[in-house]
């Protein structure tokens, strides 16, 4: 029983890397452990808490969802590929953090938000990030920086 | 919400695991070979596309295929199409997709209203409808929605194609009409009459968990049908309520007191069947609340 | 000023850029992985364990079980000696012949990878003898039940009772009794990121370095040490990012415990990372307690008499090195308190029984006594036809009543219950409420209003646990030194799990010496680097490692004036410091940068006189005296609506007004308050471990443990007023406790005023949709 593997090619943050990975490796152990990308976190393994969240293919996607050899050929995006500066930096005078674990998934989520709509209300930031468990904060920091990033940027 | 099987909801304990067991993987070009290794490793194998339920499933060890067939890049499968008669979805088409078409909106309200209680955006764009159907949870939104829609699906194998209709297909908790080499490949979705209503309602405890009981309506001008999921084995049709309520539009108590006797929800510490059965009550009085009188 | 500025945090700047360093992201050479085989049994006698076939496996390299251990690592008894009477069984890392709860650790497999760890896990064969099960307090206490552990004659572990007054007076007297049994389900801490542990042995010098997700790495050094017969200067424990911790991280952990002894055994680098259902069945949990409770009034609504029984259903162990007992003392101490009355009675009955071990985590037994105190007031009004906020102004120790020893035998030194709803009331237009609520009631509309007052005990004194013989340190010691540019590391005993109590400690240490905050760093989080401290629970972070620094800091400050006054020839009392230069204290003229003292200090230390206290490195410590706990105290109003055909509770606006002294950085504290709110409403509607009559959990994921997520909370005012504590300099009191201590009672209040109408009551947390519907009678 020795565990089967297959070379996968990809971006990753940009950069082309090809490796050869378990089969049952999931994204997220992949970045994080083949290729010490960390930011990206591991919570529930049932893609319930939204820790491991990363961009595939310019969807934001469940780390721990997807097989590392399902992510050959594609882009992946995790948050030390970059998100948005203007809401890294309102997430930190807002403190919309705390430990900061679930810090890179309400981030990457957020900006795919902003993306797809540039006028949320409270409502609906609260519900675009649903999925995503943070278990320091109220919520409401992280709720108060993107909608202070929405307004900031229609002005 | 289909993202969670009931697998992981049931705790599995003694070896502790999160991590998924080995298995082979290979990802065809073609549904032709697909359906070949299909039918080579039938008993053996897994398909999987967007995996947002099946890889729970091999996280926590509770299925160990010894090889997955991922369909997920055959992009024939992705097509939302449409004749007279028919709305066509392939099984690969995501959540997010089929919220997205507009296609769907104009004929198909109800699946636009059901999606919107499915998971959280990162599962939507990977979950399709297919692999939702396939799995088959008892709390899934899609499979109410096309036995309310009296969809049909498309089975194919090497042994060729045949068509199940959705009261036909779903046969218990995860099981389905899906013999072990078949692959579901498409929904077809009757156009609804002109003037029909369709309400899609469910209470779940928090936004995009699983329902603890939801109901699909569908109000053609002369024929009504109700599909509930959440409170037996599968999504179910309750076939007297739709005959009362298409019979008789406005005997409103009647069919909230009916609808009450002809579901049997499975036993459940949480959630009790008193209470499930409850909920069906209220939902469909909701639901025809929101019919034009 | 900095103390009381809305400063951001230096460490979320690496956070928000994903470089935070948590344990998982460690890797270390030649480290291997642990995966636990676990008892699938709540009650199971071990027969034998087979680990040949699991031993077979590509990458397997060891497979551990208790006997394994017994040489390398001793048990262990959580005793407290202010608890004599308490019963203390014996714990080993692995379970040693009987597995007591379902979740148990019973053997340890160490591979290459965590999936192959995995492999072998599922291949160790555990030949199990099942027994009979006890799962809840009143089974472990009946007469005939099974006895978990050899060396006790029942499943009780602990009974005491406070007494004050006489209560069978006060109820004889009373003109009015309401009464009500309560029942507050199992729940737990629930950090995102999971207990995880990296563990490493290096034979030539005996030394044990461990990386862990914890909140006392002091504490950890000690117990490793003891328990492993390792000198304690050869064991070093670093805690790096802490994702999350809220008690559930400061304890000992068995199954971290035995990747330490493995890490030994084996000569590889361990790495154990607990699993989201290895979590949900081997933390720490908490509550769990069935209460019932009354309350006597006079005719007019004062408060006679309290008399209230906690049966609480501990764990399988007491939870190691504090045991379990605050749990259930809190509410034998705490209910009532905010209230004058005199005559108390609280019994407590605590229950050993097949379940995880139970013990402290945020707002230790605070919710439960506050639900069920403010919850009886409720009632009261109710009975006596009063207005809630008045019968709770007519009853509320007034500022003059302190300092007091309350009926419960808590000593308060200065709360401010009037005050926090004054401002309550200002901010929360209750009338205007009501009106609303009684129109939407027309509608079918059912909403309704809670208050609870609170009380937070927080930043423990030494007494507590120096007295019951744990080695817990409660005082602070803060480590200053100036580099040779003259910027400030400070290095401190307390740690910084999100909480930003890093960032506080650098706003005082900034502020007393006068420097720029930039030009500090707080240091934290290594038991080898820091001064011995306690680390971070019970809400002690700025209460005592803030007076702590504002110590150092005020003798670092007197070295470098003593050096620039040396230098200036001048007195050292005419200079201060500001902006990080020394300056005439009376005119403002600048002299000289701090940065030329560090260069002075260390590199030109022959141009110093003799005999001035000149050291740029400084350690002062804090610990008070004479007080077990700094007290805190505050309010919350939650309203709700609840929708009676389906019974989901859906929580509206909620305000928290709270007095924790003084505040060194109100951004952090708010922000706070509402994660312990949060957490509060989670408790009270939606989280709950709970276990068939088997003892087997049925809610081992977050598919059936529902957490509080964004798309239900609502938005929370947070407003403080700050009455100093007297007791220390800076005036800080504890601030973490507060918004879960009280979210539970308000949520509780407020269901109840929004079916009172329909007239029912429901006195069970979390409060269920099909709960609440069977309260109404609708199911």
């Amino acid at each position: 029983m020795s565990t089967k593997h297959r070379r996968i090619s990809l971006t990753v943050n940009g950069e082309a890397v090809a490796r050869e990975v378990p089969v049952r490796l999931n994204l997220v152990d992949f970045l994080r452990h083949d290729l010490g990308f960390t930011g990206s976190h591991v919570g529930c393994e049932q893609g319930a808490c939204g820790a491991c969240t990363v961009v595939l293919d310019g969807q934001t996607v469940r780390g721990c969802l997807v097989l590392a050899v399902q992510a050959d050929g594609c882009a992946v995006v995790t948050i030390e590929g970059g998100v948005d500066d203007d809401l890294r930096e309102m997430f930190y005078t807002l403190n919309a953090l705390q430990c900061g674990f679930c810090t890179p998934g309400m981030l990457l989520s957020s900006a795919e938000l902003l993306r797809a709509n540039p006028n949320p209300s409270r409502e609906d930031i609260r519900e675009y990030l649903s999925g995503n468990f943070c278990r320091c904060t109220g919520y409401q920091a992280i709720v108060d920086a993107v909608f202070t990033v929405a307004e900031a940027r229609r002005s | 919400m289909p993202y969670f099987p009931a697998g992981p909801r049931r705790s599995r304990i003694g070896a502790d695991d999160v991590k998924a067991p080995d298995f082979d993987y290979c990802r065809p070009e073609s549904m032709a070979d697909a359906l070949a290794l299909l039918s080579l490793h039938a008993d053996d194998a897994a398909i999987i596309a967007g995996g947002q339920s099946l890889l729970p499933i091999l996280n926590f060890r509770l299925a160990a295929p010894e090889l997955l067939i991922d369909i997920g890049r055959l992009d024939e499968l992705k097509q939302v199409t449409e004749d007279d008669e028919f709305v066509e979805i392939g099984a690969l088409v995501s959540h997010c997709d089929l919220a997205d078409s507009p296609l769907v909106g104009r004929e198909l309200p109800l699946l636009h209203q059901a999606i919107d209680h499915i998971a959280h955006p990162a599962v939507r764009h990977r979950g399709t409808i297919g692999g939702s159907l396939a799995m088959a949870d008892p709390a899934a939104e899609l499979g109410a929605c096309c036995l309310a829609l009296d969809g049909a699906f498309s089975i194919v194998s090497v042994r060729g194609q045949r068509w199940v209709a959705a009261a036909d297909f779903f046969k218990g908790v995860y099981e389905t009409a899906l013999q072990p080499d078949e692959i579901l490949t498409a929904i077809r979705l009757p156009k609804p009459a002109p003037g029909t209503i369709s309400i899609f309602e469910e209470v779940a405890r928090r936004r995009g968990d699983f329902a603890m009981a939801g109901l699909a309506l569908v109000a053609a001008p002369n024929n009504l049908r109700i599909a509930l999921l959440g409170v037996a084995d599968r999504p179910v049709l309750v076939e007297q309520t739709m005959t009362l309520l298409t019979n008789n539009p406005t005997a409103v108590d009647e069919a909230v007191a009916l609808i009450g006797t002809e579901v049997d929800p499975l036993d459940d510490p949480t959630y009790p069947p008193a209470y499930r059965r409850h909920l069906v009550q209220v939902l469909l009085r909701r639901a025809l609340s929101r019919l034009p009188q | 000023m900095s103390i009381g500025a809305s400063v951001p945090r230096d460490r979320a700047k690496r956070l928000l850029l994903g470089r935070g360093q948590f344990v998982d992201d460690i890797q270390l050479p030649r480290m291997v992985h642990l995966a636990f085989v676990r008892s699938p049994y709540a009650h199971a006698r071990i027969e034998a364990i087979g680990t040949a076939e699991a031993m077979a496996l590509p990458g397997v390299i060891a497979v551990y079980t208790a006997d394994d251990l017994e040489a390398a690592v001793s048990s262990w008894r959580p005793e407290h000696k202010l608890f004599p009477t308490m019963a203390a069984p014996e714990q080993f890392a692995l379970a040693k012949g009987t597995a007591r709860w379902q979740g148990e650790a019973v053997a340890a497999v160490i591979a290459e990878s965590r999936a192959q760890a995995e492999d072998g896990a599922e291949q160790v064969a555990v030949t199990w003898h099942e027994l009979p099960a006890v799962t809840d307090a009143n089974a472990a206490l009946a007469p005939d039940a099974p006895i978990l552990h050899d060396d006790m004659t029942s499943n009780l572990a602990f009974t005491t009772e406070v007494v004050a007054g006489d209560v069978a007076v006060a109820f004889g007297q009373a003109a009015h009794v309401v009464e009500e049994h309560f029942r507050f389900h199992r729940h737990s801490g629930v950090s995102l990121e999971p207990r995880g542990i990296i563990a490493e042995f290096e034979p030539g010098e005996s030394r044990l370095t461990v990386h862990q997700s914890h909140q006392t790495p002091h504490q950890q050094q000690d117990l490793y040490a003891r328990l492993m017969g390792l000198p304690e200067h050869k064991v070093r424990v670093i805690c790096p990012d802490v994702g999350g911790a809220f008690g559930l991280k400061h304890h000992l952990m068995a199954d971290e415990l035995v990747a330490c002894v493995a890490a030994r055994l084996s000569g590889r680098p361990v790495k154990f990372i607990a699993d989201r259902l290895e979590s949900f069945l081997a933390d720490i949990h908490c509550r769990d307690h069935e209460v019932h409770a009354r309350m006597a009034f006079s005719a007019i609504g004062e408060i006679l008499g309290i008399e209230v029984d906690d049966l609480f259903n501990a764990g399988a162990y007491g939870q190691y090195p504090r045991t379990s007992i605050a749990e259930g003392n809190q509410i034998t101490r705490l209910t009532g308190a905010p209230y004058r009355h005199e005559h108390y009675r609280a019994g407590l009955r605590m229950a050993f029984l097949n379940k995880s071990i139970l013990g402290h985590i945020r707002s230790v037994g605070h919710p439960i006594a506050c639900a069920v105190t403010e919850r009886l007031v409720d009632m009261g009004a109710t009975e006596l036809k009063l207005d809630p906020i008045e019968i709770r102004r007519m009853n509320y120790l007034a500022d003059d009543d302190f300092p007091r020893t309350s009926s419960g035998g808590v000593d308060f030194e200065n709360l401010s219950f009037n005050g926090c709803l004054d401002k309550a009331v200002e901010m929360f237009d209750v009338p205007a409420f009501r009106a609303e609520q009684a129109n939407l009631r027309n509608e079918g509309i059912y909403r309704g209003i809670g208050i609870a007052t609170f009380v937070e005990l927080t930043a423990i004194g030494p007494e507590y646990y120096g007295e019951g013989g744990q080695h817990i340190s409660a005082q602070e010691t803060c480590l200053l030194r100036l580099e040779g540019s003259g910027t400030v590391r400070c290095y401190t005993g307390v740690t910084d799990q999100g909480q930003g109590i890093d960032t506080g400690i650098q706003q005082v240490v900034a502020d007393v010496m006068g420097v720029p905050l930039a030009d500090i760093e707080v240091i934290s989080g290594d038991s080898a680097l820091c001064p011995v401290g306690g680390g971070s629970w019970g809400s002690r972070g700025a209460a005592l490692g803030g007076e702590a620094a504002m110590r150092a800091a005020r003798t670092l400050r007197g070295n470098i004036l003593n050096i620039a006054a040396s230098q200036l020839q001048k007195d050292p009392g005419d200079l201060t410091i500001d902006q990080g230069v020394v300056i005439d204290a009376a005119s403002g003229t600048s002299h000289m940068a701090v940065s030329e003292i560090g260069r002075i200090g260390h590199f030109q230390p022959y141009n110093i006189p003799d005999g001035i206290s000149a050291d740029l490195t400084v350690v002062e410590r804090y610990g008070s005296r004479d007080r077990m706990f700094l007290a805190g105290n505050g309010l919350q109003i939650a309203t709700v609506e609840v929708d009676i055909d389906t019974g989901i509770v859906t929580p509206l606006r909620h305000l928290v007004v709270h007095d924790c002294g003084r505040i060194l950085n109100p951004l952090l504290v708010r922000e706070q308050v509402r994660g312990g709110v949060v957490q509060g409403i989670g408790a009270a509607l939606y989280e709950e471990l709970r276990y068939d009559e088997d003892g087997h959990l049925l809610t081992g994921s977050f598919a059936d443990y529902l957490v509080p997520m964004a798309g239900e909370m609502p938005d929370i005012e947070v407003a403080h007023i700050e009455t100093p504590t007297k007791t220390s300099e800076l005036g800080a009191k504890g601030a973490g406790e507060a918004g879960t201590a009280g979210a539970v009672g308000s949520i509780l209040n407020a269901v109840n005023d929004a079916i009172a109408p329909l007239e029912a009551s429901i006195a069970v947390t979390p409060i269920t949709p099909p709960r609440l519907l069977k309260a109404l009678g609708r199911i």
